[in-house]
């Protein structure tokens, strides 16, 4: 019975942020001259970025999943605010570094690349953050095969996993000549990333609802 | 008529004298070729941009200009390349750069009527000179010529300039009666030009011929619009011969797939019952089968047919003998073992990638890139399904509800920490050398924008003199880290401690070697112009500093061949005290009665106190009591220290064929292949508690990986699956003269070729032997004995232990190697096979076929070498133990 209400209430949040997502493709249009996703790619980019950055945040914050802080203080609350942001930051790099390990131009469209990386980070490490806080060692933790702890810790490897795959899965087209406009850098890894988020999304609730019987929890 | 030809030497200074001897003057000849060699071979030497080449094209502008001043009133001067070059100055292959040549005509008399009033061809095929230079000349056209004569060259209709000569019209129509007697005796012989395109062409003929007689016959000059029809005419026969002589045999190309699809398969049901087939000795009768099935084929042949078609006899021979190995196979194999899920591993799924990638032109095109991005995945892949394991990091302090025979299983923490980090540094040394390795590429003539690695050009090439002292001391820089690694490596494990012929290949050969290929290089590396006085010098060093590199490194790997040990034997202690020092009883607790049993105890019982006195300082000789008998250094890397030394030998022949810049390259591959075989010794180690080993099995990642890194060496020594590619200079190595057979260059431009496929195919048998050199002190024993005492290290003597998972382990890991080469193989032949077309199948798919079973050929030969190599060592060993045992049993 509490399953239910969890997995509903997962479902539910996914669903916010998926359709924020949605609406950050749709509305910029009305308020932005010229606004296509492939031609003002960096544009929808940073829309999509940000709107699932304050849904997720919102959404966490609201549901009271985040972990429990140990001291009440300001200064700890500051401290941990910091630590998330340096680690946002961090990540950005990482995942930047990354790319440019995988074959991504070093120097020209650089922006484009670290664009993309601030996507990833946005739809991987801020959920991680929002989830489990800024503590590496349980993100290592939870991407081990008994260390989701929760349901949220499997949705978090679902979604997390999802995303890179959809991102690795989107450098495929770029050598091909097929010349379409969304060949062009980074657009495909976006997209690919973007989709392989939504269906983390969609996916997570599904898998958690068909295993829930094989699933059990280990108590913090 | 009489032909004369002058052959101009390929000095670089040509004197005036000879020009003189042009005999142009003189009335004694109808045709007079001269051949300016200098030009192609400045070309070679120093490519297209260099100012050396633009000098010896002016120098040519010269002699043309006297040889223009000199041509009579009835001389046409032909002048024409045969063939143009790359931008490295090479040859051979298909690209425009090479293809195209120049061509220039002048006639002293005004050939041509004044320009603009005839259309001059923009290009013209090679094939046109000949009937044009033949009936210029006045004789008939040669039979199997299908060029077109150029019509600019002949005086247009009407025009009575040149009242001898033919006209435009007379001259087509000679070429066209002489293509169509070629078409028919040809059609009549050979059936490939289909029927409808032929007798439109007869069609087309019939209506010229009987156009052309009826003008002629009336006494009319033809009209322009029958010339044109003629020149469509010769123009439809050359394109409908050229399409028609890209022939394609359906049968022979389904039987090809049939085996090479069925030999995989076989390579991969051999890697997975390998100790069952080592058992049971299952290879014999089918090779035998398929030997007898082949000869009842070709009898079968030679009876009905009446000759013998070779490739018939041996398809049936190889796939009868595959298709008994499987029937027999599937006999013995255990029901219900492998599925199709075990399939679905992540390296198989990458290797299903790169097999797909094979099938589109644009990942051919990018191939160097593609492999890049999929052994990065994979390497990737290896810490974080270690982490989703929850083998990469320490296991939280001890649970309540856990059960506590768990828990002893487990490595210290310690060790765990520290083996994760030794993966991760080498995983970054791995990523990073994939990084640079890519600087390394060279460029397709498909690839736009790219721009040729500068290491590529030899540095004689190179302009500017800080830039080309800098390309040398990075090169003879990592020449000598290559040396000092390999040193380094052999000195850690104890294995230059010997006094045998290996230590004085690797002490002395080696580092000599590297300093002949540093001055080579330095020599070859000063301008042709700089040292005139030590112009002999330098061209004998040039000749003799790499042929003794050659001569050098050869010795060492023939000394290598003759005593592979590299073992340092030392006795110290009376024979009867052997039975004072015995280590606990657990070695002798199972001792056999039989000289053989006896044997293989005594070994890791040898080794153990070897391993001891090495501990305890190894060369201290004062406590006599209880020290070991005999003493052995490096007999943890018996294996491996010899195949590392062929490698980084080989590697150093390998380096000589290629541009000095190439050095980084090889020191990447050389780091690259290190870290790959740490990742996966660590791996091996973190993951031991998790599966029980079977045997010495390796699994697909590391060799998936092996492969990859194989190709993606072959694009990062400049190389690349064309022909214009190819780097012909490894040829003239030692030999700037020239050769005078074919079999040593096409060997020695071979071996350039394919040297990543060769180092990465000798050094296989080394993924087997790395996680025993880097074993985890004290984790296998404590777990199989449950005894924490045992801390010794027995590393590469597990292997003499138990020589029957040896051997299995050794051919799993070779059928793994050959059918993850081979499955690229089969992909390759199955796109050349769908798309045979394709628009890009003689531009892609054609040459990466032949270069990628080129390369598993070679590939696979130098497998078996590696193999035998160790087998070798095995036998050595064996001897060694023997030559011990009585000694000490006595």
């Amino acid at each position: 019975m509490m399953w239910d209400v969890e997995i509903r209430g997962m479902a539910s949040a996914h669903a916010i942020v998926a359709s924020s997502i949605f609406m950050a493709t749709v509305m910029p249009a009305v308020f932005v001259e010229n606004f296509s996703v492939y031609g003002s790619h960096m544009v929808w980019l940073y829309c999509v970025a940000g709107s699932v950055a304050v849904v997720n945040i919102t959404v966490f914050w609201l549901l009271g999943i985040s972990p429990p802080t140990k001291k009440n203080t300001l200064s700890y609350k500051l401290n941990r605010l910091f630590r998330s942001c340096l680690y946002f930051l961090l990540s950005c790099l990482f995942f930047h570094t990354v790319v440019v390990l995988y074959g991504a131009p070093l120097l020209e469209s650089a922006l484009e690349t670290f664009s993309l990386a601030v996507l990833l980070s946005t739809l991987t490490t801020l959920r991680c953050l929002c989830v489990l806080g800024p503590n590496v060692q349980a993100w290592i933790r939870v991407f081990s095969r008994d260390g989701a702890m929760s349901v949220w810790d499997t949705s978090l490897q679902i979604t997390t996993g999802c995303s890179v795959i959809g991102a690795w899965l989107g450098a495929f087209p770029i050598p091909l000549d097929w010349d379409r406009p969304w060949q062009v850098w980074p657009i495909s890894c976006t997209l690919g990333a973007t989709t392989g988020f939504l269906t983390g999304l969609l996916a997570a609730p599904v898998w958690i609802h068909w295993h829930r019987k094989q699933l059990t929890y280990k108590l913090k | 008529m009489a032909f004369s030809k002058t052959f101009i030497p390929p000095v670089s200074r040509i004197s005036c004298r000879s020009i003189r001897n042009l005999p142009v003057e003189g009335d004694d000849w109808d045709v007079l070729i001269a051949h300016f060699l200098g030009v192609d071979h400045c070309g070679h030497r120093f490519g297209p941009d260099h100012p050396a080449m633009a000098e010896k094209l002016s120098q040519m502008d010269g002699v043309i200009r006297s040889v223009i001043k000199r041509l009579k009133n009835d001389t046409l001067l032909v002048v024409m390349g045969d063939h143009g070059m790359t931008d490295t100055g090479d040859h051979g292959g298909e690209s425009q750069k090479e293809t195209d040549a120049a061509l220039f005509l002048y006639s002293s008399s005004p050939l041509f009527p004044a320009p603009g009033s005839q259309v001059e061809p923009e290009v013209v095929p090679q094939t046109d000179l000949v009937p044009t230079l033949a009936l210029l000349l006045g004789v008939p056209i040669p039979f199997s010529s299908v060029g077109q004569v150029l019509l600019p060259l002949f005086p247009q209709n009407g025009s009575r300039g040149v009242p001898t000569g033919l006209s435009q019209a007379e001259a087509l129509w000679i070429n066209v009666k002489q293509v169509n007697r070629f078409l028919e005796t040809y059609s009549n012989m050979a059936k490939d030009i289909p029927p409808d395109s032929l007798s439109q062409l007869r069609a087309d003929f019939s209506n010229i011929s009987s156009q052309y007689l009826a003008t002629v016959h009336k006494g009319h000059l033809p009209s322009p619009e029958l010339v044109v029809f003629m020149q469509n005419y010769l123009t439809a026969v050359r394109e409908t011969c050229r399409a028609s002589w890209a022939r394609f045999n359906p049968f022979k190309m389904a039987a090809g797939l049939l085996i090479l699809g069925v030999a995989c398969m076989l390579c991969y049901i051999l890697s997975e019952l390998s100790h069952v087939v080592i058992q049971e000795g299952l290879l014999k009768l089918p090779i035998l089968s398929g030997l007898v099935v082949g000869l009842v084929v070709a009898a079968g042949q030679l009876f009905s047919q009446g000759y013998l078609e070779l490739s018939w006899c041996a398809g049936a021979a190889a796939l009868f003998s595959e298709v008994l190995f499987l029937w027999r196979t599937h006999g013995v194999s255990p029901k219900g073992r492998w599925s199709p899920s075990s399939l679905l591993t992540p390296a198989l799924l990458v290797l299903f990638l790169r097999c797909a990638s094979l099938l589109s032109d644009s990942y051919v095109i990018y191939e160097g890139n593609v492999v890049t991005f999929l052994l990065f995945t994979l390497s990737i892949y290896v810490p974080l399904r270690l982490n989703w394991d929850g083998l990469l990091v320490p296991l939280p302090p001890p649970d309540t509800q856990k059960p506590p025979q768990l828990l002893s299983t487990a490595l210290p923490s310690s060790v765990v920490r520290r083996q994760a980090f030794i993966l991760l540094v080498w995983l970054g040394v791995l990523v990073g050398s994939l990084y640079l390795s890519l600087s390394f590429h060279n460029c397709r003539e498909e690839q736009g924008t790219c721009q040729p690695s500068p290491f590529l050009s030899p540095l004689s090439r190179v302009q500017d003199s800080q830039l080309r002292n800098l390309h040398y001391v990075l090169s003879v820089g990592s020449l000598a880290l290559w040396g000092y690694l390999l040193h380094r490596w052999l000195r850690h494990y104890g294995n230059l401690n010997c006094t045998s012929v290996t230590l004085f290949s690797a002490c002395f050969l080696l580092p000599l070697a590297c300093v002949c290929m540093g001055l080579h290089w330095a020599v070859s590396a000063t301008p042709e112009d700089t040292f005139r006085s030590l112009f002999e010098l330098i061209g004998l060093a040039q000749v003799f500093l790499p042929r003794t590199s050659f001569c050098l490194l050869g010795l060492g790997l023939i000394l290598l061949w003759v005593d592979p040990m590299t073992v340092f034997l030392k006795s110290r202690t009376p024979l009867n005290s052997r039975g004072t020092s015995l280590p606990p009883p657990k070695y002798r607790a199972s001792t056999g009665i039989s000289p053989q049993a006896e044997l293989h105890h005594l070994i890791p019982q040898l080794y153990q106190r070897i391993r001891h006195s090495l501990e305890d300082g190894g060369t201290e000789s004062g406590e006599a009591d209880s020290r070991p008998a005999v003493e052995a250094y490096g007999l943890g890397t018996v294996y491996s220290a010899p195949l590392v030394l062929l490698c980084g030998l080989l590697g150093l022949v390998l380096l000589l064929l290629h541009p000095e810049g190439m050095a980084l390259a090889f020191l990447l591959l050389l780091l690259e292949a290190g870290a790959m075989l740490h990742i996966h010794a660590c791996s091996t180690n973190l993951s031991s508690l998790h599966k029980h080993s079977n045997g010495f099995s390796v699994p697909w990642a590391p060799v998936v990986s092996w492969s990859l890194a194989a190709t993606q060496f072959f694009h990062a020594t400049g190389h690349l699956p064309t022909f214009p590619s190819i780097q012909w200079g490894a040829a003239f190595v030692g030999f700037p003269q020239g050769h005078t057979g074919t079999a040593l260059p096409a060997s020695l431009v071979t071996l350039n070729t394919f040297s990543a496929h060769i180092i990465f195919a000798v050094g296989c048998p080394l993924l087997l032997f790395w996680p025993l050199v880097c074993e985890v002190r004290g984790t296998r024993s404590t777990r199989s004995a449950g005894v924490e005492e045992s801390e010794d290290a027995v590393m590469e003597m597990r292997l003499r232990e138990s020589p029957q998972k040896f051997s299995s382990g050794l051919l799993q890991l070779a059928a793994r190697y050959l059918f993850v080469n081979g499955v690229q193989v089969f992909a390759s032949v199955c796109a050349a096979a769908i798309l045979r077309r394709h628009l890009m199948v003689w531009k892609v798919f054609a040459p990466k076929l032949m270069f990628e079973a080129s390369g598993f050929i070679v590939g696979s030969v130098f497998v078996i070498l590696g193999v035998i190599m160790v087998m070798r060592v095995d036998v050595s060993v064996g001897g060694l133990f023997k030559k011990l045992l009585p000694q000490n049993s006595r």
